[in-house]
């Protein structure tokens, strides 16, 4: 039995402690917001954050974070970075066929919380571990640009 | 009467069966009673997502009691925009309220839900989603308008004639009466059907040409999206698969004992490719495939490699092949000439790697079975399942999901990993669902790949320094040969294999293209994202530039003299390099560095794009693409946003495979199994994207895979323009880039 916390709730899993976060989120929880693309962080699709910081779930064993608190893609509007992400995808229409975004999101969410002004290099460095076989880059990019600007009218607020 | 009629838009075609179907090839769907006959069968009334009662009014629309508008699409939704394009179709004739719409994959039905450019067959591919619904959406949604205008006249004792529709309201100014949709669904829902309706004058429009929101953007933001991957059924298993390690490899045994001893796993079962393990969760499964041990017989086994078949081929271009194209003397054209140039490219096997790996659930049901899947080709997928259970077509129910990515992939031919899955599910008697999930390696390596090709090209340039003769010969495997789609291959020749070559539209008075399909490479080929043009434009277009230099000429300049009988060509030509700067001389880039422009247009799935490429080179041979000026005619643009974000894909897309794109065999192994072997376009990798759209009357044409074929070559043509080479083989080489 392995413990975790995920979006706020205890969960208690029996799964073999190897077991990816990945695997234990989508066919344990039926947490299926975060997607398999690659099981070698190698593209991004699987990205959680664990405390906060964007993880790879697919390499990440259930052992290596138990009690821990896990965030995923379906709890990531509690926030109000997370909100200000989503919203801002949805005006632009950056999604295509969207099997990358949870984790492109979750990424581009822990850029903001931690700079709420990236710079496009900036966004590079965040996002460059992100694969978008689609290449919806260049709104990702203006996305990021759009959140940071709804972020910085609600502090002035 | 204003019938729609769809135009002939479609140089393709399905002719031969697939398990009996006959797959047709439609020269011209005009919309009249019989395609009416087929829009006006009602789907089932099924409740709204708010459980209200909805009303069928035909195939393709539903109206709820709470004014949900549902759309039914016949298309897979794969990342393209089909959804969001094919509900404006709709929902602009219907004159519906945007907010109120939403849409719905449709079950496998061809009867209903065929595509109208494939005959009898349901699926989506060669970007004609939007073209072949244009006239059927438009009537589905001008007849039901015309259903509720009938049914507010009655209610309201008033003449219809004095009826106006606007967002999903229905009103009668005189009176001052009005209902909206949902009021009027059950009563609309009786009305008989008229064939005769006017539709919109484009002026009319309201929806179509302006920017609706994609109608999948919020539930891809949030998680909710249901892909074939999210797929829990009760009592399912999840089936990870041993494969062969070379392609026509054959199980001669395996011991599954180890694999049986692992947590989770419920059981291990040979099917026709391989060995399945099934447990109760994927990593289960994964970790069981990992404990099985295997012995293959790889005596008949496909053993060379990339270098080996690119060897065969170069040899088998020095012989003429079967005629594509014949037009002229061309012999005669290179006995005179003043100048002959010669040139030849290598394009390599390119992996699909969608995001999605290839995955499907299968159950089998009292009625047949059921299937979940990014459902691209229903009826060829209907037919191949029903044979590895033994039951009618009409049996297989079929659930379309997204599809996270496919670029041609799930389009399969031969349905390998649908067959597959069903093949689990066989073996185990039916006992459970079953998921089948290939892992990110068994995707790449599992075949169905862009073809490799070798193009040899040869110019003849006359002594008053034109382009006199053009000889262009091909050698790759044919997609179509041999799989049941063989019906589409005309003396030999594999019409995908040559489009874009064949139909070359430059004015060259004397010109020949051959094409050699050797069917001794065992490697499994298939469409990748713009088919035969992912390679016929980079040749073309880069050699066009090569024969530009030889005399003397701007490529565009030379481009615009070789197209006077291709306006639409020439207008995108035009404006690309009009916004591109093209007659402005490019900015330096920082020292030791080279920088260059470079053009290149192509027409593929009749739209018409033209691209042109900024790039730096740096002195190490290291490339940059810094920006690229797009321009775009794909007739009436049904949602610019789409076509613009469409294009900024599409450029990325091409990019990656240009950059590092190369499915590379080892004595037949696939060397690459992930993306650390098979890079894909990163964000800091992505050029600055600008599109333009040209205005158009003309009916909307495909726009997913258009935009792919003019990149590589424009970028091609950049890095000649800088460095005077112009690279021979795809992917790009720093050592071929380097001053």
């Amino acid at each position: 039995m392995v413990t975790l916390k995920v979006n706020g709730k205890p969960r208690q899993l029996d799964v073999s402690p190897d077991t990816p976060l990945l695997w234990a989120l989508r066919d344990t929880l039926q947490l299926t917001g975060t997607k398999y693309g690659c099981g070698q962080a190698l593209c991004g699709a699987c990205n959680v954050h664990v405390d906060g910081v964007p993880t790879r779930s697919c390499v990440t064993p259930v052992s290596a974070v138990a009690g821990r608190s896990i965030t995923t893609i379906e709890a990531v509007d509690a926030g109000r970075v997370g909100r200000a992400v989503q919203e801002a995808w949805r005006e632009l229409d950056v999604v295509q066929c969207g099997y990358c975004q949870s984790g492109q999101i979750m990424s581009a969410v822990a850029l903001l919380a931690a700079n709420r002004k990236p710079s496009d290099a900036d966004i590079d460095n965040a996002m460059a571990g992100n694969l978008c076989r689609c290449a919806t880059y260049q709104r990702i990019r203006a996305a990021i640009h759009e959140a940071a600007r709804k972020l910085g009218k609600e502090k002035q607020a | 009467m204003n019938a729609p009629v769809i135009e002939n838009l479609s140089r393709r075609g399905f002719l031969q069966g697939v398990g009996g179907l006959t797959l047709g090839f439609c020269i011209s769907a005009p919309l009249g009673p019989a395609a009416l006959a087929r829009i006006a069968v009602a789907p089932a009334t099924k409740g709204s997502p708010r459980g209200a009662p909805t009303f069928g009014f035909n195939a393709f629309l539903r109206i709820g009691s709470d004014d949900t508008v549902t759309v039914i699409s016949k298309h897979l939704e794969m990342g393209q925009g089909t959804y969001t394009g094919l509900a404006t179709i709709l929902a602009e004739e219907l004159d519906a309220d945007w907010k109120a719409v939403r849409v719905e994959g449709a079950p496998a039905d061809a009867s209903r839900y065929n595509n109208l450019f494939w005959g009898p067959a349901q699926g989506t591919g060669g970007s004609t989603a939007i073209a072949n619904s244009w006239g059927q959406l438009r009537a589905a949604g001008a007849t039901a308008r015309a259903m509720l205008v009938a049914a507010a006249a009655k209610r309201w004792q008033v003449p219809a004639s004095e009826i106006t529709v606007r967002d999903g309201v229905v009103m009668h100014a005189a009176s001052r009466r009005r209902a909206r949709f949902g009021e009027l669904a059950e009563a609309a829902a009786q009305e008989k059907l008229l064939i005769d309706v006017a539709l919109k004058k484009p002026s009319e429009f309201r929806l179509v040409g302006r920017h609706a929101r994609r109608l999948d953007s919020a539930d891809k933001v949030n998680g909710k999206a249901q892909f074939t991957q999210d797929v829990q059924l009760p009592g399912m298993l999840v089936a990870v698969v041993a494969h062969a390690p070379r392609f026509g490899a054959v199980l001669r045994g395996f011991d599954g004992a180890a694999a049986k001893r692992v947590k989770g796993v419920a059981d291990v079962v040979q099917i026709p490719s391989g060995v399945a393990v099934l447990a109760s969760d994927t990593w289960s499964a994964k970790k069981g495939r990992d404990a099985l041990k295997l012995d293959w017989d790889e005596a008949k086994a496909f053993k060379l490699g990339t270098d080996e078949i690119l060897a065969k081929y170069r040899e088998l271009a020095k012989k003429p092949g079967l005629v594509a194209h014949a037009s002229g003397d061309v012999d005669a054209a290179f006995a005179k000439a003043a100048k002959v140039i010669r040139a030849e490219f290598d394009f390599p096997y390119l992996a699909h790697a969608a995001m999605e790996p290839m995955n499907c659930v299968v159950r089998r049901t009292a009625e047949g079975c059921e299937v979940w899947n990014g459902e691209q080709l229903h009826t060829g997928d209907q037919y191949a399942l029903a044979a590895v259970f033994g039951l009618k077509a009409e049996q297989v129910k079929i659930n379309m999901l997204y599809a996270g990515g496919s670029f041609g992939r799930r389009a399969n031919t031969r349905s390998d990993y649908v067959v597959e899955a069903a093949n689990i599910v066989k073996a185990i008697d039916g006992r459970a669902p079953v998921k089948l999930v290939w892992l990110r390696e068994d995707d790449m390596r599992g075949g169905y790949y862009r073809p490799l090709f070798h193009h040899a090209l040869e110019a003849a340039i006359d002594a008053e320094g034109r382009l006199a003769g053009w000889r262009h010969r091909l050698v790759g495997q044919s997609i179509l040969k041999g799989s049941p789609f063989e019906g589409m291959v005309k003396n030999g020749i594999d019409a995908v294999s040559v489009e874009g070559a064949a139909n070359l539209p430059y004015a060259i008075p004397n010109m020949r293209v051959d094409l050699h399909s050797p069917d001794d490479i065992a490697v499994p080929v298939l469409w990748w994202r713009s088919v035969g043009s992912s390679h016929t434009a980079y040749s073309t277009e880069v050699f066009l530039d090569q024969a530009a230099k030889a005399m003397g000429k701007d490529p565009v300049a030379l481009r615009l003299e070789l197209l006077a009988k291709h306006p639409r060509h020439a207008a995108v030509l035009r404006l690309a390099a009009e916004k591109a700067g093209w007659d402005k001389p490019l900015a330096p880039g920082k020292p030791g560095t080279r920088r260059g422009r470079g053009v290149a247009v192509h027409e593929s799935f009749h739209s018409y794009v033209a691209e042109v490429a900024e790039v730096t080179v740096a002195a190490d041979g290291t490339l940059t693409v810094d920006r690229v000026v797009c321009a775009v005619d794909c007739g009436i643009a049904v949602n610019p946003d789409n076509v613009r974000s469409q294009v900024e894909g599409a450029v990325g897309f091409a990019l990656s495979a240009a950059l590092y794109g190369e499915i590379a065999l080892k004595d037949g192994v696939v060397t690459a199994g992930n993306f650390d072997a098979y890079p894909i376009l990163r964000i800091n990798e992505m050029p600055k994207v600008e599109v333009h759209i040209v205005p158009s009357p003309a009916d909307p044409t495909g726009i997913g895979e258009p935009p792919v074929p003019p990149l590589a070559p424009a970028v091609a043509n950049a890095i000649g323009a800088a460095t005077g080479r112009y690279p021979g083989r795809l992917p790009f080489r720093a050592e071929d880039l380097k001053v």
